[in-house]
């Protein structure tokens, strides 16, 4: 690991970079980061922001200036040591569809890839991911990595309305859409699992450090869950 | 608490955008649940401190005018911000001063002639129930609000807070030196940081010297900026936690002024971050307005924030 750079981030955050590239083996550092945070700065802590390979600290300017802020992350620094046990992460299961009509780009993938529709579904389900941070929207979580053979650019144009549940891939990255909204990923199927609530415990289905493994269902095993079987709208009616 | 201390006003008309707003939402982001709060944090403020009311009372952020309010009760409310031509039973409103609306008056607001986003407070702060410890309304996640989802106001809806929250005097008023020209094209002071060093030289000389215009796509996640075409050795990097006001600088080379409503992760480079009050100014820019800005350091930056936080948190 190179010396952790600290970056200004206004006047209440510093951003901590302490890796140049995406990898599992960031998370126990920055899971480790992220809790002696809590301890060290208590209630002048406002939020924390981790994500793959750095960790954005907001603190409470009338608290401590940035002066004092920066010493006490070089401080936690000094020592830090990977918290393995916080990022074995929790194993999650996502249940899911997978079908051209909630996964319209399965065709797209198929092509690119020039795997048979059962490898293509094999080589997303029969992997586990790692959930590297959460953002975008609550709950959305990003994933990796995909299998290189799935790697697929965005779409040119963004869907202004991806269905809830969607289940998604763009580049080496994995997700499922918590709700409605814009996105441009690759759609190759959908999970019956509310993915936030702000009702639970914990509110997100997936946390950071989380590993996710995607389980094929049938139809019918959707719908029983709660699935919504409702189709993805063509891209031109998408874009009225 | 019994049913006459409960102040209320009625929406007869709910304009394109108006939503509660408290000082924001912390300590979820991890989850990727985004800050909302006031865009604008200097009127928010004195609009809950022409109340008397606790710093981050919830307020109605009004966007773009077409509001009407009716009251239930005599109620003191105090207006900050823009001026939408709003009035008070059919008699013109200026902003910046706390005033009675009458029981059965009518406040209306009409458009923007300076500003954009008007804020109306009422003694306590608007009641409702806290999403995720906060009632700041954030509509693309359906969090917070008057009704806990997200969703802005809508005709016939009952706006409730506390008449037992004694106001202070009326006629009470921001003093001339903190009202705000918003007609005027601002300065908007940013603490350089981030990626900037991977910016060319032309494109810093470019960035803090030349005029940059506010564009039309302009909303309370972030406030797109036109003007030279800004180049950056680095096109996209890792997403990584994006603070309130960071500036980032898509392939397209124009400016993306991050807000109170930015995802809460991103991967373009940035200039730096505009300090909070900045974020304020130009979330009060109408689009086509110039703004310029102005590299300031960190130390400067912080001691002139917290100047402003103390002078209502104390």
């Amino acid at each position: 690991m190179k010396p952790p750079r600290f970056e200004n981030a206004g006047v209440d955050a510093w951003l901590v970079r302490l890796f140049d590239d995406i990898d599992e083996a960031n998370m126990p550092w920055l899971m480790a980061l992220c809790r002696r945070c809590e301890e060290a700065f208590g209630p002048a802590l406002v939020d924390l922001v981790p994500s793959y390979t750095t960790l954005l600290v907001q603190y409470d300017p009338l608290r401590l200036t940035a002066g004092q802020a920066r010493a006490q992350l070089a401080e936690i620094l000094a020592d830090l040591r990977p918290d393995d046990e916080a990022a074995a992460g929790e194993v999650k299961e996502l249940p899911v569809w997978y079908d051209d009509s909630v996964g319209p780009e399965l065709a797209r993938l198929e092509a690119a890839s020039g795997l048979s529709r059962e490898a293509l579904i094999e080589a997303h389900a029969g992997h586990e991911y790692r959930v590297f941070a959460l953002g975008f929207a609550p709950g959305f979580g990003f994933m990796g990595s995909v299998d290189p053979r799935l790697a697929m650019p965005r779409l040119a144009t963004p869907r202004k309305r991806v269905p809830a549940g969607s289940v998604a891939v763009a580049g080496r990255q994995t997700s499922a859409y918590p709700r409605v909204s814009p996105g441009g990923w690759n759609l190759i199927g959908r999970t019956p699992v509310t993915l936030f609530d702000k009702g639970r415990e914990g509110l997100s289905y997936l946390q950071v450090g989380d590993r996710v493994r995607f389980k094929t269902i049938g139809r019918d095993e959707f719908e029983r869950l709660g699935g919504d079987t409702t189709p993805v709208a063509p891209l031109e009616e998408d874009q009225r | 608490m019994s049913q006459q201390s409960v102040g209320a006003l009625r929406v007869e008309k709910a304009g394109p955008l108006a939503t509660l707003q408290d000082a924001g939402r912390f300590g979820v982001r991890r989850l990727g649940v985004t800050q909302g709060g006031p865009a604008d944090l200097h009127a928010f403020a004195w609009a809950n401190q022409l109340l008397g009311n606790a710093w981050g009372a919830a307020v109605l952020e009004i966007t773009l005018g077409g509001l009407s309010l009716v009251a239930e009760q005599d109620t003191s409310l105090a207006l900050c911000g823009a001026d939408m031509g709003a009035t008070r039973a059919g008699e013109p409103l200026a902003p910046w001063q706390a005033f009675t609306l009458r029981q059965g008056e009518t406040l209306t607001f009409g458009s923007p002639q300076a500003g954009v986003r008007a804020y109306l407070a009422v003694p306590g702060g608007f009641r409702g129930e806290p999403v995720l410890g906060s009632l700041a309304c954030v509509v693309r996640e359906g969090l917070g609000g008057h009704d806990g989802e997200g969703r802005a106001l809508v005709v016939g809806e009952r706006l409730t807070f506390s008449l037992e929250a004694r106001p202070g005097e009326e006629a009470c008023a921001v003093p001339a030196q903190e009202r705000i020209d918003y007609g005027q094209s601002p300065r908007l002071p940013l603490v350089p940081g981030a990626q900037i060093e991977d910016f060319t030289g032309t494109s810093l000389f470019q960035a803090f010297n030349d005029t940059w215009r506010v564009d039309a796509r302009a909303d309370r996640m972030g406030v797109r900026l036109t003007g030279p075409v800004l180049h950056c050795h680095r096109p996209s990097m890792i997403s990584e936690g994006i603070a309130l006001g960071a500036v980032q600088v898509p392939p397209d080379g124009q400016p993306i002024a991050l807000l109170n409503d930015r995802q809460t992760i991103g991967g373009y480079p940035r200039l730096g971050t505009l300090t909070p009050l900045a974020c304020a100014r130009l979330a009060q820019c109408q689009p086509g307005q110039e703004v310029h800005l102005v590299a300031v350091a960190l130390s400067e930056a912080q001691e002139a924030y917290c100047r402003f936080l103390r002078r209502f948190q104390s």
